[in-house]
């Protein structure tokens, strides 16, 4: 199954200004004129925008046929593919930025990934959806059963994410792996809150979180 | 359609003496002997092409198609012999995804070939005989050198793109990979970089049964007075099976009879699939010259891009002073080709990612077997559409605005 399958796709696209709020935050931490490999680009909303609005030389990988037809007809650099089994040939530093939005809980190996990731980018920008925000935790505690959110939408037996986290988690993965958090933006339902990755609130209020990363 | 004019489209490009077929003849290696893999030399040699479209002032929207095992340079007029329509009209032609309002379209007969390019069958001005078997091995990188002495004969510099499918996406590959500042984009449909060693065992099936034709006569069958059509039918048929898909015979066919309420006990056509495979032999035969046939497979059979320029490492071939390839790709495959399958496409994927090259590849869905490139598949033909759109855009060609 695609890790970014229909409905998930159809989420990039959904918000008002043409990309979802975790893509234009994704977009703010690019520089203009950059080398970009969005991985899991889906329908290439992101890579379009950054190639418009910021001359980025953007490529992509996406495992939906549809996705790939899409961003290849509208002259996207984009390759049909897994980003478990075709990031390992790019070689080190081959990208400014390597993107992973919305899609490291759907990895098999999350952690191979993310090394990957800040091997073949300078720098790295995961988005993940936070396991510990507040509504989760409640639909938990109150109902007992797997929780379903506007966001998450699918139910236990049919959801593509099978390495849910936290904030916390990844911040303590990270660590772990030795991957410096250069920038981070918690986001709520409003938009941003915090850009301390650490403190509990933002752990219990963010629904997701925005990082950019750079192996130390 | 009429043959357009050359001296219209390329100024200065003058025919080197009127051609026999629709179309245009050139002689090159005039000067110089083309030098081939073989380490034999060839020249003078003729190409035969076609050409469509207008070429831009700066010379920028030059786009070559190089076509397959058995096809030509008609790609979108009517074939001379058969009188069917050109084989890549779907895909070709005012409007289509390589428009032509748009691109300059060249497309030639490969040298070893039989529709007017130097090949077998010609007159080898040595012995004022037909080369046979005398003529030249050659190699889809000689077939490639023919046509780079062409491109420079029309003028052109740089192509903005190479395109084609099967043995045409090897001949793209090549291009690519021996001249990358000759190459802005380059599409390889339904390809692989190297010729895997069942699709050899296909060719020599072939082969082996043009030369076990008695009339095939050690290859001077031109001097001789016959020809080996049964030889080259039963190739024909063989390769056919290959250039389709298990379900796309079963819907066309199933088990279904020819003309018949029962089988008959016997070894006529009873199938209407074995009358299909009859008809595609013998139809082939009729185009097509079998020493031609045999040249052509053994080019296919020797390409291997990573042997070649790669020292045994794909990669390697599409590296350039130590830097990946400038050319943009597009790979594309089908789902159900069996002869040249998707991990052949995907290899050549991941070897350009491992020069950080600029590459898209979209794997089309569809049942239909090898031949889905020349055949209408939408999703595909949208791809192409979008790819060279986008390609032009970084080029900087603007739009021709139509009449």
């Amino acid at each position: 199954m695609s890790p970014l399958d229909d409905k998930q796709t159809a989420a990039r696209t959904a918000s008002g200004n043409g990309i979802r709020t975790d893509l234009k935050l994704i977009a703010e931490m690019v520089e203009p004129g950059s080398r970009v490999l969005d991985v899991g680009c889906g329908d290439g909303a992101l890579l379009a925008f950054l190639s418009r609005q910021k001359g980025v030389d953007g490529r992509g990988i996406e495992l939906s046929m549809d996705g790939v037809h899409q961003c290849v007809a509208q002259g996207l650099s984009v390759i049909q593919g897994d980003a478990e089994a075709d990031l390992k040939d790019y070689p080190p530093g081959a990208f400014d930025y390597v993107i992973l939005s919305q899609t490291l809980q759907a990895m098999r190996e999350p952690r191979t990934v993310l090394e990957t990731m800040t091997r073949i980018g300078r720098r790295a920008i995961v988005s993940v959806p936070n396991f510990g925000y507040w509504r989760i935790r409640v639909q938990l505690l109150l109902t007992g059963r797997m929780p379903v959110t506007e966001k998450l939408g699918y139910q236990w037996w049919e959801t593509p994410n099978i390495h849910f986290c936290t904030i916390k988690d990844f911040v303590v993965l990270a660590e772990e792996m030795g991957i410096r958090i250069e920038r981070c933006m918690i986001v709520d339902r409003a938009g941003r809150i915090t850009g301390h990755a650490h403190s509990g609130l933002a752990n219990l209020l963010g629904e997701q979180g925005v990082f950019l990363l750079r192996r130390d | 359609m009429s043959a357009p004019n050359p001296a219209a489209a390329v100024p200065g490009a003058v025919p080197a003496e009127p051609a026999t077929m629709p179309g245009h003849r050139v002689t090159l290696g005039v000067e110089r002997p083309m030098r081939l893999d073989s380490g034999a030399e060839l020249g003078p040699f003729e190409v035969a092409y076609q050409t469509y479209g207008a070429l831009n002032a700066d010379r920028s929207n030059a786009i070559l198609i190089c076509h397959a095992l058995t096809g030509d340079h008609y790609v979108l007029d009517q074939h001379p012999v058969t009188g069917k329509p050109g084989w890549w009209e779907m895909l070709v032609g005012p409007g289509k995804p390589v428009d032509t309002d748009r691109y300059f379209v060249i497309c030639s007969n490969v040298i070893g070939g039989c529709m007017g390019s130097t090949g077998p069958k010609e007159t080898d001005p040595a012995t004022g005989k037909p080369y046979g078997l005398g003529f030249p091995v050659i190699t889809i990188g000689d077939m490639v050198r023919a046509q780079k002495l062409l491109v420079e004969h029309l003028g052109i510099d740089q192509l903005f793109c190479v395109i084609g499918g099967s043995m045409g996406g090897m001949q793209v590959l090549q291009w690519a990979v021996a001249y990358p500042e000759s190459v802005f984009a380059a599409v390889p449909i339904a390809t692989a970089a190297r010729h895997s060693a069942q699709n050899i065992a296909f060719h020599e099936v072939g082969r082996q049964a043009i030369m076990a034709d008695p009339d095939w006569a050690g290859g001077n069958y031109l001097l001789e007075g016959t020809r080996p059509h049964r030889g080259l039918a039963v190739a024909r048929m063989a390769a056919h099976i290959t250039y389709l898909s298990e379900p796309a015979l079963h819907r066309k066919f199933g088990r279904n009879l020819q003309n018949r309420q029962t089988v008959t006990y016997g070894f006529d056509a009873d199938f209407q699939v074995e009358s299909y495979l009859r008809h595609q032999g013998i139809t082939f035969v009729e185009r097509f010259d079998a020493n031609s046939y045999l040249y052509i497979t053994r080019a296919m059979d020797y390409f291997d891009l990573a042997a070649d320029y790669g020292g045994g490492i794909l990669s390697n071939a599409f590296r350039k002073d130590g830097k990946g390839t400038p050319v943009r790709f597009c790979l594309a495959s089908f789902s159900s080709d069996w002869l040249f399958p998707t991990s052949e496409s995907r290899a050549i994927v991941h070897a350009l990612n491992a020069v950080a090259a600029n590459v898209s590849f979209v794997e089309i869905r569809t049942d239909k077997g090898h031949d889905s490139f020349l055949l209408d598949e939408p999703e595909f033909h949208q791809v192409i559409r979008g790819f060279l759109e986008g390609c032009a855009e970084h080029r900087g060609l603007t739009r021709a605005s139509r009449p």
